[in-house]
């Protein structure tokens, strides 16, 4: 035991300490460039986000001069108060709230037994109806826009609140029962067979053990469902008229209207996603693995 | 009572036939161990007694009920499996409870019997945690409560001390065995660990390829392996093998390893007989060779190749012919590496075997058994 170099090394005592210091130093960089890239990327998404709540919380005519504001100074409503106040914008979000609890009611409900099976069962066709779910993605709505409407039409559904519930229940689907899927294939199988060791039936168990597991994923599922209804906008457009949800209403009013509108109206499209990502953001991160 | 009978069983998927024709009696109170090595279908078998995996065809008993196509939950059976699979939502307590909440037994009942289990596996002080704060040793111990306050008659295990440390492992197995003495239930436990069988099966099972190719107490599967596979799968170190041609020699049938003449014994004569002038497997265990620092008439010469000191005794590493043997000594034994060393075989220790089929070629049947 010495603290001589290794014989098998012919590099000099301060030769190795200077490789030893520039590993550090690259270390040290890579360390720093992710750590760059994250805030770059953060920035990236909240810049946007901070700058409208800053233009949503300024007075009209802050909003309407330049430069603009990097904090709201002074602090008003008044451009909130502006936007609400507008014909037709609070019965719109109405219309939007219920179709977006509608949605996420239905969806949750066809979902969870659909994504249990996919997670759980080697049936025939599996892989079909996966593929069918999928497909409903692969087809842009444009090309389906005048039949949807002819077909609506038709069954006297045109126009009402609960007929584009139903369309957003159709489109929500896929990512839905995709979620929910992965939610129960988190579950380990062997829970349930334990369960049905000690005493339970197939549905007991799915009830005491599988479901209680599976909840927090299941609600992140169904708030993610709420926010996709929420921001849907062209099928809210092509089904309804009177009965506008807010997203086609802003859009339906956005060229006549001055930017205070714009602004106060993005804020308020954003905020229910906001606030959802904020509550279900402890699901997430224990669905993506990550420790708090 | 439980006895558990398995008749004819065969389970495949798709192609792969998991459990060829397995027919088994497990008598009540026994320890039965099924031991193979991973795909052997041993899990499958167990799975099938326990309702998790129907046969396609053949029959499972037990007690007096055919419980063929039973739920598990009608089975009366507990069981403890390889991943623990116990409940994270629920603490300690509720896990052992789980199965008595099922059964709807009384409160004080339930109380009763969780305290009882958690005792005797030491979990008492756990009882109010959740598993995600527990260690796998602890998580083991939970399971085991489960499912001996489950009060069956029989007990399933499925590997359940694989997920365990070394160390851990071995302070449970003889906890196991001490505890499951005291139960007085019908248990099979499923492992690919021999040592494991071994030492704490009443029967071993060895399984291979979805067929039992022997099921008969630890000693008898150690010392009259009845193949080939069984000798090399069970002992550490495995059975050695060598190769022997069956010569006749004036009236008397003679085993010749190159130039060294074994003279079976006479009981296997006649059987020998048949092999006149083929090759034959010769087992015999590291243990039971004779090493000898002197040469005598009937021993063989041999070269050292590597000592092993491993405390106990110590393993060495010969080679006769072209197959290599290892050969187990008191550790004073005076052997060096690249030294010659005289081997001496005891007759009766050694296991003839047909070379194509690798099956024992034992005298007479109901000899052995007896």
């Amino acid at each position: 035991m010495t603290t001589e170099t290794y014989p098998t090394t012919s590099l000099s005592l301060a030769e190795q300490e200077q490789i030893a210091r520039r590993a550090k130093f690259q270390y040290n960089l890579r360390r720093a460039s992710i750590y760059a890239l994250a805030i770059a990327i953060a920035i990236w998404i909240l810049l946007p986000i901070w700058l409208v709540a800053v233009m949503a919380f300024s007075t009209p005519a802050d909003v309407r001069g330049f430069p603009k504001q990097i904090v709201p100074v002074p602090l008003s409503t008044d451009t909130m108060e502006f936007f609400l106040n507008q014909d037709g914008i609070l019965r719109a979000a109405r219309n939007s709230v219920v179709v977006a609890i509608t949605t996420l009611v239905l969806s949750t409900i066809i979902a969870v037994p659909a994504g249990y099976a996919i997670a759980r069962y080697v049936f025939p066709g599996r892989d079909a109806i996966r593929l069918g779910i999928l497909s409903v993605r692969a087809f842009p709505i444009v090309v389906l826009a005048v039949p949807l409407a002819v077909t609506f039409i038709e069954l006297d559904m045109y126009d009402k609140v609960y007929s584009l519930a139903l369309m957003h229940t159709a489109l929500t689907l896929p990512t839905t029962i995709l979620v929910v899927a992965s939610v129960f294939a988190g579950v380990p199988y062997e829970l349930e067979e334990a369960a049905r060791i000690f005493g339970c039936t197939p549905t007991q168990a799915f009830i005491r053990v599988v479901m209680p597991l599976a909840l927090p994923g299941i609600a992140a599922a169904a708030i993610l469902t709420f926010v996709l209804s929420w921001n849907e906008v062209f099928a809210a457009i092509l089904l309804t008229i009177s009965n506008r949800t807010l997203p086609a209403q802003i859009l339906y009013t956005l060229d006549k209207s001055g930017d205070p509108f714009k602004f106060a109206g993005a804020f308020f499209m954003l905020l229910p996603a906001m606030i959802f990502i904020f509550f279900i953001r402890r699901y997430l991160f224990s669905m993506w693995g990550i420790n708090k | 009572m439980a006895q558990i009978v398995v008749q004819n069983a065969v389970k495949r998927f798709g192609k792969f036939t998991a459990i060829d024709d397995v027919s088994l009696t497990i008598n009540d109170q026994e320890f039965m161990v099924l031991l193979g090595p991973s795909g052997c279908g041993k899990t499958t078998l167990l799975r099938a007694i326990a309702g998790l995996g129907m046969l396609d065809t053949g029959k499972v008993v037990i007690g007096s009920k055919d419980v063929t196509y039973l739920n598990p939950k009608d089975r009366n059976i507990s069981m403890v499996f390889q991943n623990y699979a116990i409940f994270p939502h629920m603490t300690v307590f509720d896990n052992i409870a789980f199965g008595l909440k099922m059964r709807k037994s009384p409160k004080s009942v339930i109380y009763e019997r969780v305290n009882e289990a958690a005792k005797l596996l030491h979990i008492e002080n756990l009882l109010d945690r959740y598993p995600g704060q527990m260690s796998g040793g602890q998580r083991q111990r939970v399971a085991v409560a489960r499912a001996i306050a489950y009060d069956t008659q029989v007990l399933l295990m499925d590997e359940p001390l694989s997920n365990l440390d070394a160390l851990l492992r071995l302070e449970m197995r003889a906890e196991l065995k001490a505890l499951l003495t005291k139960l007085n239930v019908t248990t099979i436990y499923v492992t690919h660990d021999q040592i494991e069988a071994l030492s704490m099966g009443d029967r071993i099972a060895v399984m291979r390829q979805g067929k039992i190719l022997q099921c008969d107490t630890p000693t008898r599967v150690y010392d009259l392996p009845a193949d080939h596979f069984v000798g090399s799968f069970i002992g550490n170190p495995p059975m050695n093998f060598l190769m022997g041609r069956v010569e006749r020699d004036s009236n008397r049938i003679q085993v010749r390893i190159g130039e060294f003449q074994l003279n079976p014994p006479d009981e296997m004569q006649d059987i020998l007989r048949v092999y006149d002038g083929k090759d034959i497997f010769v087992g015999i265990r590291a243990e039971n060779m004779e090493p000898l620092a002197q040469p005598t008439p009937d021993s063989l010469q041999v070269r050292v190749d590597v000592v092993e000191p491993l405390g106990a005794h110590n393993l060495l590493t010969i080679h006769i012919g072209s197959d290599v043997l290892k050969v187990s000594t008191h550790p004073d034994f005076p052997a060096k590496m690249g030294g010659d060393l005289w081997i001496r075989f005891p007759i009766q220790k050694i296991r003839w075997m047909d070379a194509d089929s690798g099956k024992a070629l034992t005298p007479n049947l109901e000899k052995v058994m007896a």
